[in-house]
Parts: structure tokens; C-alpha cells; sequence
């Protein structure tokens, strides 16, 4: 009989947790129902800014069903944490405010909780919400985070004068300087990176169990990071022993970053579930609450300066951004425009000379904080369209310019200017990694770039305008080496490794347990390819688990792309000690010396006798039951290894957007897409296309539709799913998608991430091509989205009409 | 997402539903649910009974009159529509996909969508240009109405409280006739931004003999554009002759406006798609 097992990594294998998600058979955070459980509603405010004078709770406890009415005064946690301060060399001041369980004084944003009804049902809890009288005071309001750092402006924090929750910069100001003083051409322009939404498919939520019996708390949470979430509501929010408290991430059915925070329901339900004596606690948020009640993304104004010689190359890159963080800090909010923002600006340019200085804003608006991409999509957006005002200015094509500039093959590792470098401990990140402009000729060959002339032309005849847009970025992937983000000085003060279990047992399956913490990914899928490639046990005789602060190893949970390079390195580590393991209790089953044992597969074999072997199932049967052990060798095949990647991983590519613009509309189609991604070596090439898929999607969703719009008194316009407009399949064209391979040198399997690089690249790319197309009419930029009302706008005004592009002037 | 609470009475007959609304103010009637729920999670409408008019067979189906005419039963979907003699005319081929979703269409019901009269609901427009008819039911008898005049503001209807949109009577489809819908969506809720239906009727020497056209979207009820029909009307339908027809549909009405469409580009989208909608109806005549 051969042990042999089909090798899967690398395999398009089928996602083993899909036919339990697409047969409804996923276990969500509201498909918990635990014995006695109470349900909670929260009141949120319908003002941007206003006092509390007091609050009326009476008439909401005498409602039917109510168990328990709770206002901010009743709650003695501390405020949220906040993790994550914009750092560096020089000690930046982050003027901090961060949400309470419920607020207690005043509100910040149209959506802030200001008192919670536990009531029996659901429904119940609802209408006595409606029972809760609060006394207002409204104030100014201010929402756009240039008005609001201008003098005069509403104020919204004490300890934050002019709304600035820090200045911070990065790179070198007089190289810049100099580079700008001794420059053949500048361009300037003003960029808006607008606010989003995540809108991730089941929306937050948690139900919180206090058990009096051992004085414990549980929490079942939609998050992706359980381990972080016990840490920071046991040490900072509830002052409670970390043992004291379990948190379970069940199935996630998506996240894109908002899932990573500690929010202040959290703290609620486990509030709640304590003062009413063990009731477990749930609270699931609704849809258009979930606008007030979880964080937004991006939301930069940004001016860029590119200084350049005649020949288009890049010689100086200065950026101011304003960062609107919303009306109170979220968890991480100042590291995302400073660290993952500001430092990787140059993308894969050989500029010398960067300097970017960001300032954090406080508005009356929803918190923002981590969305998929998270201050790398800023980035590139800011270098891709500034790499389009050089070729623009210059009358050379944008690929050339873009060639021209391109770091070398031979640069890498990479100090970038912009300041991977942090000075702390003199630790370093460099660019790992890139072959830049194989994947862009490919990308150019498939879309037929040398035929653009011919294409416009074609187009015109029928009335269209047509552009071509390209995003040549770079991702930066598995946040991150701990020496470099734990760094004392850069702001987060924490470690970023991982972790791995695997458990071998008696009969020959596998357990294997992952700190990290999957949202839709497939991570059910990806880790057992790879357990079962490193010690040759089918896929299906393994299973991974996760999501447990009890039971599995502490990891930092799953975002910024990390997993397949921080994840993975764990997995590997662990599943070598476990060889490892059984080829010392192999040798002493052949007796053999430990190093005539070679492993192969699941074989462990004597060399020069390959009759001689045992299996790794025969081997765990033995070793667990244990009564042939060798001295000092303990029973059991059970191994747990923690990674800390050296450094971060850099996937790159290039991408190719087609848009066609009635003109007599201003509706904007996207035609054709084209990508090729260097991800590195692939661990599942059809995972790593959903990934591409749905992340490019996402992207083309921020250029062409998706929009948070507040009015000028902070309400949300855009307040649900019939005004925030989501990408739909239908709008999109089939994306034609390609590789290269350039595997990284940081991670042992050559992988690096996939995770956000679709909608790192996706934006940029549809937005050159929307300003492509418009060109002709001499449009040099537009800020997205391009909705067909901007656009028609702009080509009104262009061609002398008198069409503005403002909307809702009711 | 949670409804006030609600009586409920699933009613056995037309009789015993319109029984109901003479005799309880708070009553509503509810066929697919596809507008009043969403109202009603929203708390936005909070009724005090439901009466289910959903089972009621006597509503459901299109039958074709003696006089070649269809008559849609108000609970007919919309995908029965689609799979009805209505697709013979054209316009509805047209609008219906134009419409929500697979599965709002297999729940939401002509008569639903009459009957709520959302100003930017896109099958009024095409009842509209058709010069439809309702037939309309209460305990003291029926009455016929145009569709043109029934829809008078924001989800304001000739509908009384203890009325029930039975029917929905389409014109036979002729021989000379043309029609088209077309609209510009808003992303986000898929209604139009402005969305035009045009019927015509093209005669000898392409001579334009008649025509309707149902406007939805563009102000605070779906409107019938008489000045478009009458300029129209007599032309040989020549693209200037389409175009300044276009340019009056929306008139001296007051358009709406909100962050998706400014006034000036609802009007705009009127008047570009009131082209479009004639170009192609006039192409499909001819
Ligand atoms: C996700 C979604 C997307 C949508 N997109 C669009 C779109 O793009 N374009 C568009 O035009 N529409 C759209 N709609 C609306 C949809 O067309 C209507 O909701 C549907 O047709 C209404 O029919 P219903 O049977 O569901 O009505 P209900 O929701 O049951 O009733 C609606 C109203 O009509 C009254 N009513 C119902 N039947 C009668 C009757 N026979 N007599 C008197 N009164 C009656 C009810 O009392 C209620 O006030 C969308 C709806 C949804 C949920």
C-alpha cells in the first residue's frame, strides 16, 4: 500500500468551508441562540454634535420585556483604547479621544450610543428605544476636515485645539525641497480620496455571557481579532484579569478591516450581561446602524507636488494630507495614514527624494479607521495619479513615464525614502522584493496598449469616449515584524507574530490550530494544503481551527494581508517540529540513528533500506499510545511554533482599467479590465483569484460609485444601501487576469499576500482612465467617484455648458 | 429592521378586504410587500392592520378582453407580466427588467407598484404613455380611471382609503405602434434618475399620428409629458423634430433634486432620455 498523498499546495483545490457557507449551514454570530438570552438595542444619536443634558430612562423600563435600560453614567469602564498613535523619531503629540461604552457628556457623530435597552426580545428592546426621552443640545457641527482644522470652526475635543489630533512627517524636507528648487517641471494637484463604508455582507455583532458561577466573562464577537479583543477590554476597557475572559469569533461572513477594533459594544454586552445577573446579552447591529456604529475608510484631502526632469523622471514627491479620523479615535485609526500611508508613498519609484506630512483630523463624523487596503490604497492613488500629471505635463505616454521611473531588479532589498526606515533600535523594513516591468509589458501586451489610438477612434465612432487607465502599485503585506511595528516610537505597542498548533492524533488525523482568524478567505482550505504538503497526510484527514481565545494559541488575528505571510511561517515552523518529532521516534521504531531517517511525504524511511519505514500515522498511533517510548521523548504528536516575520512582503503588479463615457449622460462603463499580479508562489491560485476578483471589484467600487456624503450639519446622506451605492457583478466586465512569479525572499514558501491588492490597484488604475477619457475636453483631474452626474458636470463645463456637478442643491 | 407591532387579517375575498377598510382607518392593504415592508422596518409607515390581499385569486392574471384589450390583475407580478401577452408591447419588454431584481420582481405586484405611486417608480411611466386604465373596486361598486391624473404627489394616488386597485387595463398592441422605455439609474437604489416611456403610432409616409409619453423620476409624481406628444404629433419624427419634442418634457415642473441628481441634471437626463426613448420607439414603429 502506498502512503503517498497527492501533493495540494499550490493546487486550485476547493475551498472546503464553501459548501457549509453556500448551503446555509454557516454558523454566524446571530445564528447563536444560547439558553435565556436577552437582547439589546442601542439608542444613537441623531446629532453630530450635541450636549447631553440628561436623560429619561423611566418610561423605557416600565416598557413590556424590558430586563434592563443602561446609560453612559451607569458604566464605570474606561474609554476604548486607542493602539495605535500616529509615531516616530520625534514623539509625535496624538491628542486622544476615544469612544465610551455609551457616551456620557456629549456626541460626536449622528449613530454615537447614548443609552441600551436588554429586553426580552428583540423587538421589545426596539420599542422601548423608542420610549428613552434625551434632552439635547445641539452644537455646530463640522464634517469636512479642512473646515475643520480653519479657524473658527466648531470645536470637538479640549485636549485637541483646532481639531488636530496630530502632525506628523516622514522623509527628508530640504532633499525635497532642493529636488522641487532645481526641478525642469512641477505638477501640482489637489486630491480627494473619499470617505467609504465597508459594508461587509453580515454586519457586527456580539452577545456577551457572565457567568456568576466562576465569575467569567464570554464574548462571541464578528471580529477578526479575538486574542486583541480579550487583551484590550480585560487590560484597558473593563479592568478585568485576562484569564477572566474567553472571546469567539464564529464564522465571519466579511469584514474588509472593520472587524479589527474594539468597539464599544463589546464592552456593552458584557456590562450588560453582569448587571442582570448572567443573562447572556446579544446585540446585533442593523444595517444603517452599522454606518453610525463601525468604522468608515480612507477620507483624505491631499496636495501633491511631483518634481520631475524633462525626460519625465521623478526626482521630488511632497505631500500634505489631512486624515479625517471622524469624531473620535477607533483603535487604530492615526497608524493608517502615518505608517501604512505615509512611508510607502514612493510605491515602486526610484524617487530620492520624499516628504509627506500628515495631520489627523477630528470631525463630527463616523469613526475611521483600517479598510481594506488601509493607507496603502491612499498611497498608491496619490503616486498613480501624480505619475499621470507628469506623463499629462510632459506629453509622454503614462507607461513610459512610469517605466522610466521604475526601481531596478537589482534594488532589492530596498531602503525607500519615504521611511520604511524606522529609527527606533535602528530596526529596518525594507521592499523585499519586485521585477516591475516584466509584469507591466505583460499587462500592456493583453490589453492591447499599443492599438489605444485605434481604440479611442473606434469609440468616438460610436459616440463614446474612451480611457485608458494604468496602476502600476505595490502592496505592502503581512503587517508586520514586530521590531518594526512594536517598535517603541512608531505608535503600536504591540508584538505581530503568529502562531500555530498541530496536533497528530492517534489515528492518524490532523488538528490544526491558527492564532489567526479567517472572514471569508478560505483559511480552512489554504493552511491544511499546506500542513498536508509538509507532512504528507491527505487534506482531508486534517482540519483547521481557529477563533477561540480558549483552545487556541494567541495570535493577532487576520488583516493587513498577513496571514499567508505571518500565518503561514507558524504553520510551517509547527508542522517541521512535528517532523521533526516523529523522524527521532521513527528512527527509534527502525532502529536507526535519528539521521539515517529520511522523510518523504508521510514516509519516514531508513536510508539505504527503503523497506524499512513507518508512516506518520503509524508513528502517532504509537507515540500516543505511548508505551514503547524512548527516554526522554515525550508521548503524543503536539507541537505549537509562533513566527515573526522578518520582514514585510511586497506584491506588485500591474493593472489596466478601459472606461467608455456617454458623454450625453456622463455614465461611466468600465469595459475591460486587465491585471497581472506577482503575488509570489501561490498557495491556491484559485483562492488567490477570488481574492484579485474581489478586491479589484471593491476598488472599481471607490472610483465609480461608492460614497459616504454627509450634509453640512453632519446627517448622513448617504445613509443606507438605497444612497451608498455597492459595486454590482453586473457592472463589471470579466476581469482578464495574469501572473509573474517572483517568489519573496522573506517567506519560506517564496508567498507573500493577496489580500488587498486588488483594491490597492483597482481604484488608481479606473480613475487614470476615467481622466484619460476625458482628456480630450482638457480635463486634468476630477476627484472620484466619477458618478455620472460629476462627470456630465465636468464635460458641460469643459465644453462651455453650463452643467455643474453638484448634486442635491434642494 | 424591526416593525411596530400589527394586527393581521388575511383576507378571504375582495368583499371581506374592502369590508375592512371601510370600517378600520388604520387598516392597510398589503400584496407583495416589496414597498410597505421596507416602510415598515424602517418605522417609517406603522399600521395598525395588515390586511393581506396576497392569496386573493379573483386579482390574480392577465386576461384578454373582447375588445383585444389586457387586463392585469392587480396581484399580477411583475415576472408574470413578463411571461404574459403584455410582452407584446414593447415598452414593457423594456421597462420590467428595468425594475429592481429577480426577486423583487417575482414578489412585487402591478398593483403594488400603482397603488404605492413612488415618484420615481418606473412602470407608472410605461402605464402612463400606454394610456392605461384602472380599474378600481369598493364596497359601493367599480370605477374605471385613466392612469394619466391618478398619480398626483409623492406616493399620493386617486386611490380612497377604502379602495382596492383591482386591475390594470392594457391597450391591444397595434400594428402601427412603437414603443420604448428609457432610463438612467441611480447606483445605489436602481430607481431612475429620470426614466422616459414613449409610445407611438406612425402612419402612412412615417407620419408620427400619435403618441404618449409616461415621465418617472424627474418630479414629485410620474407624469404624462402632453407638450412632447403634441409636438410630436404631425412630424415625420425627424431627429430635430425628436429632439425638440424632447427638450419640453419637463416643462415648467418643478424637478426634484437630491445627492445622486442635482435639478439641472435630472432635467438634463429627462430630456436626453426622452429622446432616447422616442428614437427608439419611432425605430421599432417603423
Ligand atoms: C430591493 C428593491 C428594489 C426596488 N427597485 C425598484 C426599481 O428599480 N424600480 C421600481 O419601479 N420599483 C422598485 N422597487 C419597488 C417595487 O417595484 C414595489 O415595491 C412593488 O412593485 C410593490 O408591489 P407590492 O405588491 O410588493 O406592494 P406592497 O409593498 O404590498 O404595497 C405597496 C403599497 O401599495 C398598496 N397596495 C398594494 N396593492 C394594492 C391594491 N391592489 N390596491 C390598493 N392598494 C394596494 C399597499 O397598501 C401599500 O401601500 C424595488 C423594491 C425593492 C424591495
Amino acid at each position: 500500500m502506498t502512503t503517498m498523498t497527492t501533493d495540494v499546495l499550490g493546487a486550485p483545490v476547493r475551498r472546503v468551508e464553501d459548501p457549509r457557507f453556500i448551503t446555509g449551514h454557516g454558523r454566524y454570530l446571530d445564528d447563536i441562540k444560547l439558553p435565556a438570552m436577552t437582547h439589546m438595542a442601542i439608542l444613537r444619536s441623531p446629532y453630530a454634535h450635541a450636549k447631553i443634558r440628561s436623560i429619561d430612562t423611566s418610561a423605557a423600563k416600565a416598557a413590556p420585556g424590558v430586563v434592563a435600560v443602561f446609560t453612559g453614567a451607569d458604566i464605570a469602564y474606561n474609554p476604548l483604547p486607542m493602539a495605535w498613535p500616529a509615531g516616530g523619531a520625534s514623539g509625535i503629540q496624538n491628542n486622544v479621544n476615544t469612544p465610551r461604552a455609551l457616551a456620557t457628556d456629549d456626541v460626536k457623530w449622528t449613530g454615537e450610543g447614548v443609552a441600551a435597552v436588554v429586553a426580552e426580545t428583540a423587538a421589545q428592546a426596539q420599542d422601548a428605544l423608542e420610549l428613552i426621552d434625551v434632552d439635547w443640545e445641539p452644537l455646530p457641527a463640522v464634517t469636512d476636515a479642512e473646515k475643520a482644522i480653519a479657524d473658527g470652526a466648531p470645536q470637538l475635543h479640549e485636549n485637541a485645539p483646532n481639531n488636530r489630533v496630530f502632525d506628523w512627517q516622514v522623509g527628508d524636507k530640504e532633499a525635497t525641497d532642493a529636488a522641487f528648487a532645481n526641478a525642469a517641471v512641477t505638477v501640482h494637484q489637489r486630491l480627494v480620496n473619499h470617505r467609504l463604508i465597508p459594508n461587509p455582507m453580515e454586519v457586527r455583532g456580539d452577545i456577551g455571557w457572565y457567568n456568576p458561577g466562576t465569575d467569567e466573562y464570554t464574548i462571541w464577537m464578528s471580529s477578526q481579532t479575538p486574542h486583541i479583543q480579550r487583551l484590550l477590554l480585560a487590560a484597558f476597557v473593563m479592568g478585568v484579569p485576562e484569564q477572566k475572559i474567553r472571546c469567539i469569533s464564529p464564522d465571519v461572513g466579511g469584514a474588509f478591516g472593520s472587524k479589527i477594533f474594539c468597539y464599544a459594544d463589546m464592552a456593552l454586552v458584557l456590562h450588560a450581561s453582569k448587571a442582570i445577573g448572567g443573562r447572556p446579552v446579544k446585540w446585533v447591529e442593523e444595517r444603517r446602524e452599522s454606518y453610525g456604529s463601525t468604522i468608515h475608510g480612507r477620507d483624505h484631502i491631499t496636495y501633491v507636488d511631483v518634481a520631475a526632469t524633462k525626460d519625465g523622471m521623478v526626482k521630488g514627491l511632497r505631500v500634505k494630507t489631512l486624515a479625517n479620523l471622524g469624531g473620535r479615535l477607533s483603535t487604530i485609526g492615526p497608524g493608517i495614514p502615518t505608517t501604512l500611508y505615509g512611508r510607502i508613498l514612493s510605491g515602486p519609484y526610484k524617487i530620492p527624494a520624499v516628504h509627506c506630512e500628515v495631520t489627523g483630523v477630528y470631525t463630527n463624523t463616523t469613526f475611521v479607521d483600517a479598510y481594506r487596503g488601509a493607507g496603502r490604497p491612499e498611497a498608491t492613488y496619490v503616486v498613480e495619479r501624480a505619475m499621470d500629471l507628469v506623463a499629462d505635463e510632459l506629453g509622454i505616454d503614462p507607461a513610459e513615464v512610469r517605466r522610466r521611473n521604475f526601481l531596478p531588479p537589482d534594488s532589492f532589498p530596498y531602503d525607500n525614502p519615504s521611511g520604511l526606515l524606522t529609527a527606533v533600535n535602528g530596526s529596518k523594513l525594507y521592499i523585499d522584493s519586485g521585477n516591475y516591468e516584466p509584469a507591466m509589458d505583460k499587462a500592456l501586451a493583453m490589453a492591447g496598449y499599443a492599438d489605444i489610438a485605434a481604440k479611442k477612434a473606434e469609440a468616438k465612432s460610436r459616440g463614446k469616449l474612451l480611457g485608458v487607465g494604468l496602476s502600476t502599485y505595490i502592496e505592502v503585506c503581512g503587517v508586520a515584524p514586530s521590531k518594526w511595528i512594536g517598535a517603541v516610537g512608531e505608535g503600536w505597542g504591540a508584538a505581530m507574530w503568529e502562531s500555530s498548533n498541530i496536533k497528530v492524533h492517534l489515528t492518524g488525523k490532523v488538528v490544526v490550530t491558527m492564532g489567526t482568524q479567517p472572514q471569508g478567505q478560505g483559511h480552512e482550505t489554504t493552511y491544511a494544503q499546506i500542513i498536508s504538503h509538509e507532512l504528507g497526510i491527505p487534506m482531508e484527514d486534517i482540519v483547521v481551527q481557529h477563533s477561540d481565545t480558549q483552545g487556541t494559541p494567541f495570535g493577532y488575528g487576520s488583516y493587513g494581508s498577513r496571514t499567508s505571510n505571518v500565518g503561514t511561517g507558524a504553520a510551517l515552523k509547527a508542522a517541521a517540529k512535528i517532523r521533526e518529532k516523529a523522524r527521532r521516534y521513527a528512527a527509534h521504531m527502525l532502529e536507526a540513528n535519528v539521521e539515517d531517517i529520511e522523510v518523504e511525504g508521510a514516509e519516514y524511511r531508513v536510508k539505504g533500506s527503503p523497506d524499512k519505514k513507518k508512516t506518520i500515522q503509524e508513528i502517532a498511533f504509537a507515540l500516543d499510545l505511548a508505551f514503547d517510548t524512548p527516554e526522554g521523548m515525550e508521548p503524543y504528536l503536539d507541537e505549537t511554533a509562533y513566527h515573526d516575520t522578518p520582514n514585510c512582503t511586497f506584491p506588485f503588479g500591474t493593472h489596466v482599467a478601459f472606461v467608455e463615457i456617454d458623454q450625453e449622460t456622463g455614465n461611466v462603463e468600465l469595459v475591460r479590465y486587465v491585471a497581472v499580479d506577482d503575488v509570489g508562489k501561490k498557495i491556491n491560485p484559485m483562492i488567490v483569484d477570488g481574492q484579485l476578483h474581489g478586491g479589484i471589484a471593491q476598488g472599481i467600487g471607490q472610483a465609480l460609485w461608492e460614497e459616504a456624503v454627509y450634509g453640512d450639519d453632519g446627517q448622513l446622506l448617504s445613509g443606507s444601501l438605497l444612497d451608498y451605492a455597492l459595486p454590482r457583478a453586473e457592472w463589471l466586465p470579466s476581469f482578464e487576469l495574469d501572473e509573474t512569479v517572483t517568489p519573496s525572499p522573506v517567506n519560506p514558501l517564496g508567498v507573500k499576500g493577496v489580500g488587498e491588492a486588488g483594491c490597492i490597484a483597482s481604484t488608481a488604475a479606473v480613475a487614470n482612465a476615467v481622466i484619460d477619457a476625458l482628456s480630450p475636453l482638457g480635463i486634468r483631474h476630477l476627484d472620484m467617484p466619477f458618478t455620472a452626474q460629476k462627470v456630465w458636470g465636468a464635460i458641460q463645463a469643459a465644453s462651455g455648458g453650463s452643467g455643474s456637478a453638484k448634486g442635491g442643491e434642494a | 429592521m424591526i416593525p411596530a407591532a400589527f394586527d393581521y387579517t388575511r383576507a378571504t375575498s375582495v368583499e371581506e378586504a374592502l369590508g375592512i377598510l371601510a370600517s378600520d382607518e388604520g387598516a392597510k392593504l398589503i400584496a407583495g410587500g416589496q414597498s410597505l415592508l421596507p416602510l415598515m422596518k424602517l418605522r417609517l409607515a406603522q399600521p395598525a392592520r395588515l390586511v393581506d390581499i396576497g392569496r386573493l385569486p379573483e386579482l390574480r392574471g392577465v386576461s384578454k378582453l373582447d375588445d383585444g384589450r389586457l387586463s392585469v390583475g392587480a396581484l399580477t407580478t411583475y415576472a408574470e407580466l413578463m411571461d404574459s401577452p403584455a410582452v407584446h408591447l414593447a415598452v414593457i419588454r423594456d421597462v420590467v427588467p428595468a425594475i429592481a431584481d429577480v426577486q423583487v420582481r417575482n414578489r412585487g405586484t402591478i398593483g403594488g407598484a400603482v397603488a404605492h405611486a413612488d415618484p420615481a417608480a418606473d412602470l407608472p411611466a410605461a402605464l402612463l404613455a400606454l394610456d392605461a386604465e384602472l380599474v378600481i373596486q369598493s364596497s359601493s361598486g367599480t370605477r374605471s380611471v385613466k392612469a394619466d391624473g391618478f398619480f398626483q404627489g409623492p406616493f399620493a394616488t386617486g386611490l380612497a382609503h377604502d379602495e382596492i386597485l383591482a386591475a390594470v387595463i392594457l391597450p391591444a398592441p397595434r400594428g402601427d405602434a412603437g414603443s420604448a422605455y428609457a432610463s438612467i439609474q441611480q447606483r445605489a437604489s436602481g430607481y431612475p434618475i429620470a426614466g422616459v416611456a414613449a409610445v407611438v403610432f406612425v402612419g402612412a409616409g412615417g407620419l408620427v399620428e400619435g403618441a404618449g409619453i409616461g415621465v418617472t423620476g424627474v418630479s414629485d409624481h410620474p407624469y404624462r409629458a402632453h407638450e412632447v406628444e403634441d409636438a410630436l404629433v404631425g412630424t415625420t419624427g425627424t431627429a430635430d423634430a425628436v429632439a425638440a419634442a424632447a427638450a419640453l418634457v419637463v416643462g415648467d415642473r418643478e424637478v426634484s433634486a437630491d445627492i445622486h441628481a442635482g435639478r439641472e441634471y435630472r432635467a438634463a437626463m429627462a430630456v436626453v432620455h426622452a429622446r432616447r426613448a422616442i428614437e427608439a420607439a419611432l425605430a421599432r414603429a417603423r
